[in-house]
């Protein structure tokens, strides 16, 4: 997450649909407000876009349905043509790689997931895997071992030869899952891969992929409209509001300092202290007197909640998980966190 | 309903739609009034109205078939066709022709039917496929169903290729997507012999002609289908091959036409029963096999051969129906892990086995080879005595209703028909078109028959409207009540639909045999034939509107307390009718090819002239006329999915 290099890089992007949006994009200001490219007859899915993200990090974009997530997304991957602005990936600008390199590129790089699963019918659950493998020309044997390999690590061994048919969504969808692993790409794109499930199988994927991301570390864009989904896998979330980003920051920072309207009327019902961790809350410890054992920042204040309830410090210390104290938390202010501010 | 106020076009401008419909309505009414009045011109299409089409057509085609030389492609062409229909002939029925390997033993063949069968859909397809083969060869009818099936398994696959390419390139250009559509419109309206003139004139008559004018039938549903399947194909697939690095060549041969396959299959069904339909009436252009023999026994009245050939055709027709279908609704299905290639091939290798075996019977018992004209059971006998015993118990009835519809209702009306002037009929069509569909289609309407009438034809056509016109008009009081009535249980409608898809399966030419068995040859049994196969699309589509209506607003009346009769009236037939009337658009369709095919009974509408084209190579004539048939079903077509279109939107039922 230090890497100085982004992999992905968006600047000032642009989707706009409608006639020659290109000509009509180079005539507007780029601040100009959403309403107004509407009345011009111009749909912009993607407005003035910014974003970096880092080798190993996963943002999590979010927003409402037509808020322009899911074309985002395939704006980096460039299954999408972009209006304006630059998009580089891993130091490339993508928008000016020719069909073969692209090709190239997605079939050693990228892997991508979708809502509905985007699996081959006529295919077994081996073949749907083994697809980008058979695409990029790789023999059979190796294929097919591989495909074993990755099947096996989303949990589906022994269902390699049914058909998308013969199974659940969950399984439908960890096919798919399987199938963007395969060629070990460095970039992982998912869009709404578990929107089409039932909250209880989504939450045993969400674990799953949770799972898999802490073994492979791959630099993750997920999508979702579910900001407790957001809050639970994201290191940084970036909220989406008619093509535009609102805010782009870690989660706790989100919920302490919304950025707009918009994301303080999101965030409204989400229980903070569920989200915000200690550390978030520290402040330096110039002039604290410390004593007692110090909590651990990397905990969030309601899994603190009996610690603070029950001490009677007005300042705890935070260590950090090797015990180094990090800074100090005001026991009020996390209480208020916790209890709601003023009540 | 609260849905037709908010989504209805504005009150006024329906009304004005039907104040200018009535006007028009006015004067087409004081145009027939008035008709002793009339100046000649407006009575009949003037001289200087009609314009020599046919001579056009005639001079085109000289022009591209001599000059350009067009002919020695196409001959060229016909006889690489000839080679593969011979070598087919050769396995079939033992023509002398290169591999001379055939003929291959009825039992075979009938075994391979089954295992074919059994394959796509269980024991009850084998035995049905099995013995359809078991009866043609023990009712000594090997020879003309080879003589059929060599061509059709030459026509279908070229039929297929040509298709799927064509939808291929349709799905790709748009332009080119844009000249087809309205091609393939003309194309598949074009009653059957409009296609076989141009055929002769170019290749001949004979197998070849006869394979050729099937595989020009049957194409336009094969484009239609593959651009439908690969339309449908969804975004994400297509994203995630994009996503897995698919070059367009992969993404086309790996991904879409694999997903496409549902709908490429049924086009294959469709072909394939096209094909059949095409080549039994490619008799009247010297294509032997089950068509010609049925046309022989026909013209000779000779009932009871003729139905046994009926059977058969019958036979093949449900049989090939329902294995393509079988093999369109296959779903792929699992193996277990470790299967041996014994397993996984059992079928084939049980097949090979088999197919050896009875070869080598063959070759023991003559019998199980080849089934000589003497050894052939017949039950033309009992079936002529069953029939004559038939014809005179209901030969009062048949009697009278055939003096009754032709003195009282066939004549006066045909008469009527031709009596109206043309101004008044143009103008009717065009009071209708207005009021359907606005100025639009009721200039289409204008356009669509003034072109008939200029084409010079117009007496014939107004005797092919009218035969239609009452067709449909009895077809509608027969087909209606019986699709309320197949509608009212669950059962009861699957019953139906099954029935109804099975007579849809049967090549026109079958509906002949019975009314003509009953009526003998004239207008009535014409009547006859149109009214079975109009009805039949009726009754399906009444079913299916019937039942397709949302469960939800069927809860909702019943709660309300209607009784099933509201709810039939109040519901489900409001909602049904847009449905429903595709049923009449495709009943009118239907009459009128079959009109058309009816005609060699002897009408004196467009289909007589249409023979008369056909056995005078009249490519220009032949073409018009079926052209202006054509016409006529664009006519309806067009009302009909304008006026069911509105109804749709109206009711939020898209």
């Amino acid at each position: 997450m230090n890497d100085p290099k982004p992999v992905i890089s968006c600047r000032n992007v642009w989707k706009l649909f409608g006639p020659k949006p290109e000509a009509y994009l180079a005539g507007i200001d780029p601040t100009v407000a959403f309403d107004t490219i509407r009345a011009d007859g111009y749909v912009p899915a993607v407005r003035n876009v910014s974003l970096d993200i880092a080798k190993g990090e996963m943002l999590v974009i979010m927003g409402l349905s037509g808020s322009g997530k899911s074309t985002l997304v395939r704006c980096m991957s460039r299954l999408i043509e972009i209006t304006g602005g630059e998009i580089e990936v891993e130091d490339r600008v993508i928008g000016s790689l020719s069909e073969k390199e692209l090709i190239e590129l997605r079939r050693n790089k990228m892997g991508m997931v979708f809502q509905s699963f985007g699996l081959l019918p006529h295919r077994t659950v081996l073949d749907n895997v083994a697809f980008p493998l058979e695409m990029r020309g790789q023999d059979i044997h190796e294929r097919r071992a591989r495909a074993l390999e990755v099947i096996e690590l989303v949990g589906l061994a022994g269902r390699e030869h049914y058909f998308p048919r013969e199974l659940s969504g969950g399984q439908q969808q960890r096919v798919g899952i399987a199938r963007s692993l395969a060629i070990e790409p460095d970039i992982w794109f998912l869009d709404e891969p578990f929107s089409a499930l039932d909250p209880l199988i989504r939450r045993e994927m969400q674990d799953e992929f949770l799972r898999l991301q802490a073994m492979l570390g791959k630099t993750i864009v997920f999508i979702t409209h579910d900001f407790d989904e957001a809050l639970r896998l994201a290191d940084r979330i970036a909220i989406m509001k008619d093509g535009a980003v609102e805010q782009c920051d870690r989660p706790d920072r989100i919920v302490m300092n919304p950025a707009t309207d918009y994301v303080a009327k999101f965030i409204e019902d989400i229980e903070k202290a569920r989200v915000v961790h200690a550390r978030a809350l520290m402040q330096p410890v110039n002039g604290h007197a410390l004593t007692g054992a110090p909590v651990d920042g990397n905990k969030t204040i309601s899994q603190l909640a009996r610690l603070l309830v029950n001490d009677d410090r007005t300042a705890l210390p935070v260590a950090a998980p090797d015990g180094t104290v990090m800074g100090v938390l005001d026991r009020q202010q996390a209480l208020d966190v916790l209890l709601g501010a003023g009540e | 309903m609260t849905i037709t106020a908010t989504n209805a076009p504005a009150p006024e401008r329906t009304e004005t739609r039907l104040r200018v419909a009535q006007i028009l309505f006015a004067a087409a009414l004081c145009l027939a009034i008035g008709r002793f009045a009339l100046p000649d011109f407006l009575v009949r299409p003037p001289e200087w109205l009609i314009l020599p089409f046919a001579d056009w057509i005639n001079a085109a085609f000289a022009f591209v078939r001599d000059d350009l030389g067009l002919i020695h492609v196409t001959r060229a062409f016909a006889d690489g066709l000839e080679w593969v229909l011979d070598v087919t002939a050769n396995l079939l029925y033992g023509k002398n022709r290169w591999p001379r390997l055939g003929p291959i033993p009825w039992t075979v063949i009938a075994i391979t039917a089954a295992m074919i069968g059994y394959a796509l859909n269980g024991w009850r397809l084998a035995a049905f496929a099995g013995l359809t083969f078991v009866w043609i060869a023990v009712m000594g009818q090997w020879q003309w169903a080879m003589e059929t099936l060599s061509v059709i398994v030459v026509a279908a696959p070229v039929s297929v290729f040509l298709g799927l390419s064509m939808g291929i390139l349709a799905w790709k250009s748009e332009g080119f997507r844009k000249i087809l559509n309205p091609l393939l419109n003309i194309a598949q309206s074009l009653p059957h012999f409009a296609y076989m003139i141009p055929v002769v004139v170019f290749i001949g008559v004979g197998p070849k002609a006869g394979a050729i004018v099937t595989v020009i039938f049957s194409v336009p549903p094969m484009i239609r289908m593959t651009l439908l399947g690969l339309q449908k194909v969804s975004a994400e697939v297509v994203e995630a091959g994009h996503m897995a690095g698919a070059t367009r060549w992969q993404l086309l041969r790996y991904v879409r036409l694999p997903t496409a396959r549902t709908e490429i299959l049924v086009g294959i069904n469709q072909v394939i029963m096209q094909c059949l339909a095409m080549v039994v009436l490619a008799s009247f252009i010297g294509m032997p096999g089950l068509g010609q023999k049925l046309l022989q026994l026909l013209q000779a009245l000779k009932i009871g051969r003729s139905i046994e050939i009926g059977i058969t055709i019958v036979l093949l027709a449900v049989m090939l129906d329902r294995c393509s279908k079988a093999w369109a609704m296959k779903q792929p299905v699992h193996l277990e892990k470790g299967a041996s290639w014994l397993t996984r091939h059992k079928l084939l290798v049980l097949w090979a086995a088999l197919v050896v075996l009875f070869w080598l019977l063959s070759l023991a018992f003559p019998l199980l080879h080849e089934i000589g004209r003497r050894d052939a059971l017949s039950l033309s006998e009992p079936l002529d005595a069953m029939m004559d015993w038939i014809i005179a118990t209901l030969d009062p009835v048949t009697q009278w209703l055939r003096w009754f519809l032709i003195v009282w209702v066939l004549v006066p009306l045909r008469d009527g028909m031709l009596w109206l002037p043309f101004s008044a009929v143009l103008m009717f069509l065009m009071a209708v078109g207005w009021a359907i569909g606005g100025k639009r289609s009721a200039l289409i309407c204008l356009a669509y028959f003034g072109l008939i009438a200029m084409s010079g034809w117009w007496d014939r056509a107004m005797i092919t409207v009218y035969t239609v016109t009452f067709s449909v008009f009895i077809a509608t009081l027969i087909g209606f009540p019986l699709g309320i009535w197949g509608s009212r249980s669950e059962g009861r409608a699957k019953v139906a639909l099954l029935v109804c898809d099975t007579l849809q399966t049967f090549p026109s030419f079958i509906y002949l045999i019975p009314v003509i068995m009953l009526f003998g040859v004239n207008d009535v049994a014409v009547v006859g034939a149109v009214v079975l196969f109009a009805a039949v699309p009726l009754v399906r589509y009444t079913i299916e509107g019937l039942r397709g209506v949302p469960a939800s607003l069927i809860e909702a009346a019943d709660m309300s307390g209607a009784t099933r009769n509201q709810t039939l009236w109040n519901v489900r037939l409001p909602l049904a009718l847009p449905t429903i009337m595709v049923g009449v658009n495709q009943s009118v369709m239907f009459s009128l090819f079959m009109v058309i095919i009816a005609a060699f009974i002897g009408t004196q509408d467009l289909g007589q002239e249409m023979q008369r084209a056909l056995s005078s190579s009249d490519v220009g004539k032949g073409l018009v006329l079926g052209l202006a048939v054509a016409f006529m079903g664009l006519t309806v077509d067009h009302l009909v999915s304008v006026w069911a279109g509105r109804r749709r939107k109206a009711l939020g039922l898209d």
